[in-house]
């Protein structure tokens, strides 16, 4: 059984007269444990299949199997808590409360889980700690970096143990550099087992990942496991840029490089 | 389990909503505010009115029935004011005639100056009576004696003083045995009333009690007389008065197609008389309310709607990260109360002093029912008021809620 199991899946929007076909008949497995990049232009359609296979939406056709549960039919509440249990999500923006403290914002899955207080602590400060931010717990959004903040976001996906990591543009809004390092700590959740889901319209961020899926307009125009040569190539040239900081374990330089 | 963690993750965040917006949720709440002090206000002061008028009503007795001139609540003036005085004559025909009578006062009232050596009192209310005013009005005496029928009859210029009245001409001594002058007329000083109180029809505290003929003979010429007929208990009043009313037509030589030229009271009717004025006053206190309530209720909802669109990007990252409609619900809901509650304790706050300030004129007291019904009132208002801003934000499609900027 894949984890994802999506066939004849469509999407359509109303719009005004006519509608728009913003997915058609796409069929997609993806297995446990794969790293996987989504790619496309703006307006091919990438962001509502990353709607859709985050369960924040509902198809117009098609099925939608995720750990084996068919999502299609679910209402409002339900899927909520698919989504609470089984994904977690890293936006391009962050989105996190600007009014709440790192842990606080990584505890939320949990609450909405029905985690008790301490437990849900404990558990909060493990994953910050795992993204390398277990000094920065009491920090609030505003008083950390971009590529912290996308930490605190990664923790917050992180902290439910979801069967699906779902990030949408994750370095969209960071410099290449810490971009780089987002990357890494992907790699590192990648090489832990978790199953990642990446959608981007930059090629090189795709080339982090094991497999491209590639979309055009609403349709899948290709579907690749990158070329291991390749492959190594992205991925050495990050731990080249690694190695060159330091030789400093990296969540020490990580952390280093965002202190003022 | 579930529930009570979203409960408190909701409390916390609407806690944190206001107090992010401390000046336009206490702007909001100005309404409730408003409304709950009135409601709060009116409520002690009613209840504080319908105490002193129970313990006025209750120095009157509630077996007992007041042969007088006028009615107490009703009755049409232009025809009552040319009724002929009620006599001492008709009291004492009345009293030998009554048989459902235990007891038969008289009292007769005047004004004057009461004085003793050089201290004196100015408008001292006067009081005639008989031997049976004390047991008939419910006055105690707190020392001496009362006079007898011996010295009614015989005219003796004895007299009782009221509470404060023998404090103020007699600070510093026993007043029993002084002779004081009333209206320039010496009486003997018998005994002192117990305090009264009292403050809605007049200060029995400051008043001197004189034999009734001894009133007739120095004071006042043919005074207007109120006759109490004390009956066995509430339960005779009606029998008595049938007996009463037959008695005085006779005495007063009605015919039968006359009306009645004088009036029965009883303390029953003014109380009945009350409640429907304190029913008026409350129903207009609750009109008020209701309007400022309305007002604030509208205001909050306004802000809520605002609340809602200002973080509709926070409740698209909420459902998305598993949120459920109940749980973005009760949040908002909860914000609405808080902010009413807020306003509920600020109204309550403000009316305490107020209540304070009533207390010198008459005891209100903001009694704990009230302050429960006007924090339950406020619940409701947000609860009410919160409801449909919280269900819009329930409802946001995520997808939408999140690429909103």
């Amino acid at each position: 059984m894949s984890l994802i199991e999506v066939k004849r899946l469509s999407k359509i929007y109303p719009m005004g007269e006519e509608t728009v076909h913003a997915l058609r008949d796409i069929s997609l497995a993806i297995e446990k444990g794969e790293y996987a990049a989504i790619m496309g232009p703006s307006g091919s359609g990438k962001s509502t299949l990353m709607n859709l296979l985050g369960c924040l939406d509902s198809p117009s056709g098609g099925e939608f199997r995720l750990n084996g549960v068919e999502v299609g039919e679910m209402d409002d509440d339900e899927l909520a808590d698919i989504r609470n249990r089984e994904i977690g999500f890293v936006f391009q923006t962050f989105n996190l409360l600007a009014r709440a403290t790192a842990l606080r914002n990584v505890e939320l899955p949990l609450i909405y889980a029905g985690m008790a207080g301490r437990e849900r602590r404990q558990r909060a400060l493990e994953v910050l700690a795992q993204v390398g931010l277990g000094d920065r717990v009491a920090h609030k959004p505003n008083e950390l970096s971009g590529g912290q903040r996308q930490r605190v976001a990664i923790a917050r996906a992180l902290v439910n143990r979801p069967s699906l990591i779902l990030a949408d543009e994750p370095t969209g809004n960071l410099d290449s550099k810490t971009g780089i390092e987002i990357m890494a700590l992907f790699e590192e959740l990648s090489r832990q087992g978790n199953t990642i889901l990446v959608v981007t319209h930059e090629e090189e961020i795709a080339g982090y990942a094991r497999r491209v899926i590639r979309i055009r307009d609403g349709a899948i125009a290709g579907d690749e496991v990158i070329w291991p040569g390749k492959r190594v190539q992205a991925v050495d040239k990050m731990e080249r840029w690694f190695s060159k900081l330091s030789d400093a374990p990296r969540e020490q330089k990580a952390k280093d490089e965002t202190e003022p | 389990m579930k529930l009570s963690r979203e409960l408190a993750e909701s409390v916390r965040i609407s806690w944190a909503a206001i107090g992010g917006n401390k000046l336009r949720s206490a702007l909001t709440t100005l309404g409730i505010v408003i409304g709950v002090a009135t409601v709060s206000l009116m409520g002690s002061a009613i209840a504080g009115l319908k105490q002193t008028f129970e313990d006025s009503l209750s120095l009157m007795g509630t077996d007992v029935l007041f042969v007088e001139k006028f009615d107490w609540v009703s009755g049409d003036w232009r025809e009552t004011r040319n009724r002929r005085n009620i006599t001492l004559r008709n009291a004492r025909q009345l009293e030998r005639e009554l048989t459902l009578a235990l007891a038969v006062s008289v009292e007769s009232k005047s004004q004057g100056d009461v004085s003793y050596q050089e201290r004196s009192a100015s408008s001292v209310s006067i009081t005639g009576g008989n031997e049976n005013t004390p047991l008939v009005r419910g006055f105690l005496l707190s020392a001496g004696r009362y006079f007898t029928k011996a010295d009614i009859e015989g005219l003796r210029p004895v007299c009782v003083l009221g509470f404060s009245l023998a404090e103020k001409l007699f600070p510093y001594s026993s007043p029993l045995g002084r002779r004081i002058k009333i209206r320039g007329k010496k009486f003997e000083v018998v005994g002192v009333l117990e305090k009264l109180g009292g403050f809605l029809f007049e200060d029995v505290d400051n008043q001197v009690i004189v034999p009734i003929t001894c009133l007739v003979a120095d004071i006042v010429w043919n005074p207007n007389v109120s006759i109490g007929v004390k009956t066995a208990g509430p339960k005779h009043l009606d029998d008595a008065r049938i007996e009463t009313r037959g008695i005085m037509r006779k005495i007063r030589r009605l015919a039968p197609s006359q009306k009645d030229d004088f009036a029965i009271n009883q303390q029953s009717a003014l109380m009945e008389e009350f409640l429907k004025t304190g029913g008026a006053i409350a129903a207009g206190g609750l009109l008020i309310t209701g309007l400022s309530l309305l007002v604030g209720g509208i205001g909050i909802m306004n802000v809520m709607f605002v609340s809602v669109l200002e973080r509709t990007r926070e409740i698209g990252l909420r459902k998305a990260l598993g949120a459920r409609r109940r749980t973005i619900l009760i949040q908002f809901l909860l914000e609405a109360v808080f902010i009413c509650l807020f306003g509920g304790l600020l109204g309550l706050a403000l009316a305490y002093p107020a209540t304070l300030l009533l207390q010198r004129a008459f005891p209100a007291t903001l009694a704990w029912p009230v302050v429960l019904a006007a924090l339950a009132v406020s619940i409701l208002t947000g609860v009410i008021s919160g409801y449909l801003p919280a269900h819009r934000a329930s409802k946001l499609n995520p997808v939408d809620a999140l690429r909103q900027e």
